[in-house]
């Protein structure tokens, strides 16, 4: 019904900054879609286009097979829930979930009744009387969702949804959020700069950088197989250890330690090639003593993570990171022996990634029709 | 409204621990500058001496003078005698001062409410998304229009209004026409509209300001027009803004005497707003008994005023969400 579809979408602001640079991009109907990226990457902006708020310098954008590129944003059915959730502080929570419908002339009784309804699915029955500022961060978002769905737009925009909560609001949020969209099933976009947000949520990713998609992938490939450095740097909440190799006799060489080349990439890397070899720290296991394909360094940061400790060794290769069991004793100033998973362990050539994603990436969380874009 | 009373409730114990027995306000016996007293009281009394040398004593005399038949020269400028609370009456009584305050009402209306607020808030509204030199221009123009002495633009708008040589008839093409002549009161509204808005227009852009960009957004999402963004989040966002503008604009407008260097108050007594009409009455026909009991009246009435909007303004404090 309400697929989004963008060609060649460009916007330059005033000034020559160019927040978003040629993006094509198609999000299926009743996906929930993440636009990622550290701050200043254009994602906002993206989102700020779909809506409306901003003018694109040139290309188009469709919602639900209708251009909508030169539409007022009060005409494109879209709603958009904002970071601060922009309530009316004059108006009790009843009168700012209806108000959408007021301005689109719907009758007192209904509106009211409507308004009702909604915060009845929210479980904001009790409060429907109060001023916004009587309620919690967490209620005053699910009023400004409320307010999103009560008219029924084709279309959600979520701008940095879970960022004003506090950290086990966030969780509880995350987890309503992601069920009330399943329940909806109306597409939703949302701009997150928090990557843990975004594999959570998403059916898919777009990684943004300097008004780029970097990668575009469901939560599963973009965090296995990051595209390229800046996806893999980017993604995961421990960051990945890039360390720069070369090919040496069937293995790469990373400043000493012969790593066995990934599966399937045997073929094709010609010897002393440069390459930058990526490794989760979640996919390093230490060894109990010397061991073969290793990378070897000294204990220096020991972090607990509470079900397991994060171990920074410094070694030849420089700094490596290794997500250790919670039973393991170290201390600091003791060799470690950092032992890759084979079958995690990634390639870049160029800051392009080598890999292959297997044509079946591990389970898609899409819901309904699976068809991607 | 619960929400608003923990502050207080909060510092209670405190103030009925240092002063037994008393009303807990703790206010009186916190000394957060640790002068005592005596030194705190030395620091104030200058500003009270000066205070009451130039506000208090003037009103006191004032309303002292109300009460004689004081006259500039003469034999009662010599031995005024007491005539009581007759200059009220006969003031309240007497045409010529419901005719100033029916003008002055509409100065102050015309030109400050109406004029100086609207134009104030709609260059304010325009210029809101505008940065750089045309906005620097603007505020520049209008400015220059508040910060010039009343003479001098009075000067600059006989010269405008002028009969014979006047920029506006040039303008116009509408020679002999005698702006100040034919139409006074709207000569004086216009004047004091281009001279005042200043004040209204920084205001106005400062609390504009504070409007967060993501609830006209909202509203614009809505499908809000211009007017419903202005009526449903602009205006009670700012609505302490207006009021408070509103009080002061109307304050001074009513207590402005400016439009006497332009018309002195004619022709005839078109013209003759309050200022005016009590300096013709005190000081060109020498009854300053009658002119100060006026002046009381004028207190009075800016008193009235004043009140008004205070109320409304708290009214709006207690309707605020916490």
């Amino acid at each position: 019904m309400a697929d989004i579809s963008m060609a060649a979408l460009t916007k330059v602001y005033p000034g020559g900054v160019r927040a978003l640079d040629g993006i094509d991009l198609t999000i299926a109907d009743g996906e929930f879609f993440a636009l990622l990226g550290p701050s200043g990457c254009g994602k906002t902006t993206l989102l700020r286009t779909l809506a409306g708020l901003e003018t694109a310098s040139s290309g188009s954008v469709g919602i639900g097979g209708r251009d909508v590129t030169a539409l007022p944003p009060g005409r494109r059915d879209v709603a958009m829930v904002f970071q601060d959730y922009a309530l009316f502080p004059h108006m009790s929570v009843s009168d700012n979930i209806a108000y959408p419908l007021r301005i689109q002339k719907v009758p007192g009784a209904t509106r009211r009744e409507k308004a009702a309804q909604t915060a009845a699915e929210l479980g904001l029955t009790d409060y429907l009387d109060r001023r916004p500022g009587q309620l919690s961060g967490g209620q005053q978002q699910r009023v400004a969702l409320a307010r999103a769905m009560a008219c029924h737009p084709q279309v959600f925009l979520f701008d940095e949804p879970l960022s004003n909560l506090d950290a086990r609001m966030r969780l509880e949020a995350r987890t309503f959020l992601k069920r009330l969209q399943r329940e909806l099933g109306v597409t939703t976009v949302f701009v997150t700069h928090d990557q843990a947000e975004a594999l959570a949520l998403a059916d898919r990713i777009a990684v943004m950088e300097s008004g780029r998609i970097r990668q575009l992938g469901t939560p599963a490939e973009v965090f296995r197989y990051p595209a390229n450095t800046f996806v893999a740097s980017f993604i995961g909440s421990t960051p990945m250890n890039l360390l720069d190799g070369q090919v040496a006799g069937g293995r790469i060489d990373v400043a000493g330690a012969l790593l066995p080349v990934p599966e399937g990439l045997e073929e094709g890397l010609a010897e002393g090639e440069k390459l930058v070899y990526g490794i989760r720290p979640e996919y390093l296991g230490l060894a109990e003593g010397p061991a073969e394909g290793a990378l070897r360094g000294a204990v220096r940061v020991v972090e607990n993570l509470g079900s397991a400790q994060l171990v920074t060794l410094e070694g030849e290769s420089g700094f490596v990171q290794a997500v250790v069991d919670e039973d393991r004793r170290l201390t600091p100033g003791e060799i470690g022996h950092a032992v890759p998973r084979r079958d995690r362990a990634l390639l870049y050539r160029d800051g392009e990634l080598l890999n292959r994603a297997p044509a079946e990436s591990g389970p898609a969380g899409r819901p309904g029709e699976g068809e991607a874009a | 409204m619960p929400t608003t009373s923990p502050p207080d409730a909060g510092l209670a114990p405190r103030g009925a621990g240092g002063q037994a027995g008393a009303a807990p306000r703790p206010a009186r016996d916190r000394d957060a500058a640790g002068l005592g007293r005596p030194r705190a009281a030395a620091f104030v009394t200058p500003a009270l001496l000066l205070i009451a040398a130039f506000l208090v004593f003037p009103a006191l005399w004032t309303i002292y003078l109300g009460l004689t038949d004081y006259r500039l020269t003469g034999l009662a400028a010599a031995d005024p005698q007491m005539v009581g609370l007759d200059n009220f009456t006969d003031a309240l009584k007497d045409d010529s001062f419901s005719h100033s305050l029916g003008l002055t009402l509409q100065f102050v209306v015309g030109s400050a409410v109406i004029g100086q607020a609207g134009l104030g808030f709609l260059i304010a509204w325009v210029m809101r998304n505008r940065r750089g030199a045309l906005r620097r221009l603007v505020e520049a123009l209008v400015l220059t229009a508040w910060i010039l002495p009343s003479s001098v633009i009075a000067f600059l708008w006989i010269a405008l209004l002028d009969r014979d040589d006047g920029t506006l008839n040039a303008a116009l093409h509408t020679p002999g026409t005698a702006w100040l002549l034919e139409h006074p009161m709207l000569s004086i509204i216009v004047f004091n509209i281009w001279r005042g808005t200043a004040f209204s227009m920084m205001l106005y852009a400062a609390a504009l300001g504070n409007v967060p960009p993501s609830h006209l957004e909202t509203a614009r999402l809505a499908g809000a027009s211009g007017w419903q963004q202005l009526r449903d989040v602009v205006f009670p966002r700012i609505r302490g803004h207006i009021l408070t503008n509103l009080l002061l604009i109307s304050l001074w407008t009513f207590n402005d005497f400016t439009p006497f260097l332009l018309t002195s108050g004619g022709p005839e007594d078109k013209t003759e707003v309050m200022p005016v009409f009590i300096y013709k009455l005190a000081l060109s026909n020498g009854e300053l008994g009658f002119g100060a009991a006026i002046s009381v009246l004028m207190l009075l009435i800016n008193l009235v005023i004043a009140v008004v909007y205070m109320t409304l303004l708290r009214r709006r404090k207690e309707d605020a969400p916490a």
